[in-house]
């Protein structure tokens, strides 16, 4: 297993619109980056266990090959500024992947 | 369009401020035009449901004093989106008195188009009966009590009416709420650019130096439309643009990367390429714009709720934390029984800091620590309800006699006094909606003034 954030440059969440929350996983390595996308290590299905949430709000996931990143977008639990709401800007919410450990064997970390 | 147009863009927000040093470079580079996005939804409902500005006046005094000096002793027109921040009546007045008092006091003369971007809310409720609204992504249906209770309803501008404002001979123009790359893509779109790179372009612009390294939301970023390229590139020699910069920038904020749909069609950027040009400048190429066949634009807007009253208090006492869950449930209950006679005309709300404050039920760790931050929040329909219900709420959780207890004196400790803050009006987005429209045109009329 590998902490991703040994693998990523970049890990934020931020709000896209007051309805949606989106996440970012720019990884340092392209091999890397290719290897995480060639297996689909980070799916919907983990998006919605990460966040608790049901796989139906997370609304679309994206490899960018561009920037070697992945996109997550899901439906805010609550939208922005509602009762109860606690980040408007959705900047705080990329807590769970900080400590997502993703499988990794030893091919893998000698390839990259 | 063979000539290369260069294009201006000072700060990521109007009021965010760049440095003078960065400015001045910027125009030495002799930009065809200045613009600046002035708003967003990002700082959320309040700002547009109550009609005021998340940007200080000074700081926008500030900004625009130097733009507009720049673009009119330089004869370039000064394109302002999003005015005051939210595009609005109340938020356009407001910028518009600005460039008045500076025109004023510095003696200036200019032709401004000023766009106001409201729509009526009989013409919502008109298309919302016709069947020509629909959610924008995972936003409700909309219903009439939605658009009855909104306090201002604003329909997002594409470039259009702003292409119109240049042609009528504006030296400035003032837009209501408006696509944020448009104020960008007017201009080359009106000389004959490409729509896909002009919008790309203008997406990349509107945050300024955010897309540069390192990044900054009060630097400028200079834009240059060439054939069929664009190149960024940040204003100050201490920023460099870098391909994973403008990369990642691309994906800041966005749903979809690849697909960003927008006013009369979708920019895509699944074909887009970036190339290092040299140590400081990325160009992109690809990047395609789709008309859509039908006319939609996005409407906004913003409901008052109530009257929000704060109280922030932490507390340091293990068996109090320990017992958080069952004190809060009881002081809500206490409130409730004691405010029977209110039912239904307000909310407690609790926010605990140190164990789940930012994410809530979706805290994959909610252990608190060996002390909290408690946020007390009561919004109610009434400014003296809310205060009632949060000075009951503080008093009850002060002095509440949980099992185990064995400090009696007081179970908060309050950092200020007063301990309760008066918000203001609560708000939510009550509007956030495609309406199908026949001409996008008639929505955005636009009104020319002589200011001297």
């Amino acid at each position: 297993m590998k902490p991703l954030v040994d693998l990523a440059l970049v890990i934020r969440s931020k709000n896209a619109g007051p309805f949606e929350l989106t996440i970012d996983i720019i990884f340092k390595e392209r091999d890397v980056y290719e290897r995480v996308k060639e297996r689909q290590l980070l799916n919907a299905a983990l998006v919605a266990r990460l966040y608790r949430i049901p796989e139906e709000d997370v609304i679309s996931v994206t490899y960018f090959d561009p920037t070697a990143a992945f996109k997550a977008t899901m439906k805010r639990q609550l939208p922005s500024g509602n009762l109860g709401e606690k980040d408007i800007y959705g900047a705080q919410q990329h807590a769970p992947l900080l400590e997502l450990l993703l499988p990794w064997s030893d091919a893998d970390a000698a390839a990259s | 369009m063979d000539k290369p147009m260069i294009l201006l863009s000072p700060t990521a927000i109007l009021g965010y401020g760049f440095p003078e040093s960065s400015f001045s470079r910027g125009l030495s580079l002799n930009p065809d035009l200045i613009a600046v996005d002035a708003g967003s939804t990002d700082p959320g409902p309040y700002y547009l449901g109550s009609g005021s500005s998340f940007v200080p006046r000074g700081a926008v005094k500030r900004d625009l004093a130097y733009l507009l000096r720049a673009a009119l002793s330089r004869r370039i027109p000064l394109l302002i989106g999003t005015a005051g921040g939210s595009g609005a009546k109340p938020h356009l007045s407001w910028c518009r008195e600005i460039l008045l008092e500076l025109a004023r006091e510095e003696g200036l003369s200019f032709r401004m188009a000023v766009i106001p971007a409201d729509i009526p809310k009989s013409f919502l409720l008109e298309a919302l009966a016709a069947g020509k609204v629909s959610p924008l992504g995972p936003a409700p249906e909309l219903s009439e009590a939605d658009v009855i209770e909104s306090s201002y309803l604003v329909a997002q501008m594409g470039a259009e009416p702003l292409i119109a404002a240049l042609e009528g001979g504006a030296d400035v123009v003032l837009a209501g709420r408006c696509y944020d790359p448009a104020v960008f893509a007017a201009l080359p779109l009106k000389r004959g650019y490409p729509a896909g790179l002009a919008l790309h372009l203008g997406k990349i612009l509107e945050c300024a130096a955010i897309a540069a390294l390192p990044g900054s939301g009060s630097d400028c970023m200079i834009g240059i439309l060439e054939g069929e390229r664009f190149m960024v590139e940040p204003a100050s020699l201490e920023r460099r643009a870098t391909v994973d910069s403008v990369a990642a920038h691309t994906l800041y904020e966005k749903s979809d990367p690849y697909r960003l749909p927008g006013p009369g069609g979708l920019l895509d950027l699944s074909e887009s390429a970036f190339a290092q040009v040299d140590d400081r400048r990325v160009e992109v190429r690809g990047s395609r714009f789709h008309p859509s066949s039908t006319c939609t634009v996005k409407v906004e807007g913003a409901k008052l709720i109530g009257y929000r009253v704060i109280s922030i208090a932490g507390a340091r006492d293990p068996r109090f934390i320990a017992a958080l869950d069952e004190i809060i449930a009881g002081v809500k209950e206490r409130t409730h029984d004691n405010f029977s006679g209110e039912a239904g005309r307000f909310k407690l709300i609790f926010h605990v800091y140190g164990r789940d404050g930012v994410m809530g039920k979706q805290e994959p760790q909610p252990r608190p620590g060996h002390e909290v931050g408690i946020v007390i929040e009561a919004v109610a329909e009434t400014p003296d309800l809310a205060e009632a219900i949060l000075g009951f709420a503080r008093s009850t959780m002060l002095h509440y006699g949980f099992p185990g207890r064995i400090s009696t004196a007081g179970n908060l400790a309050f950092p200020y006094s007063p301990s309760d803050f008066k918000v203001g009006g609560a708000y939510v987005f009550s509007v956030y909606h495609l309406m199908t429209v026949d001409c996008p045109e008639e929505l955005f009329s636009i009104i020319y003034e002589e200011v001297r």
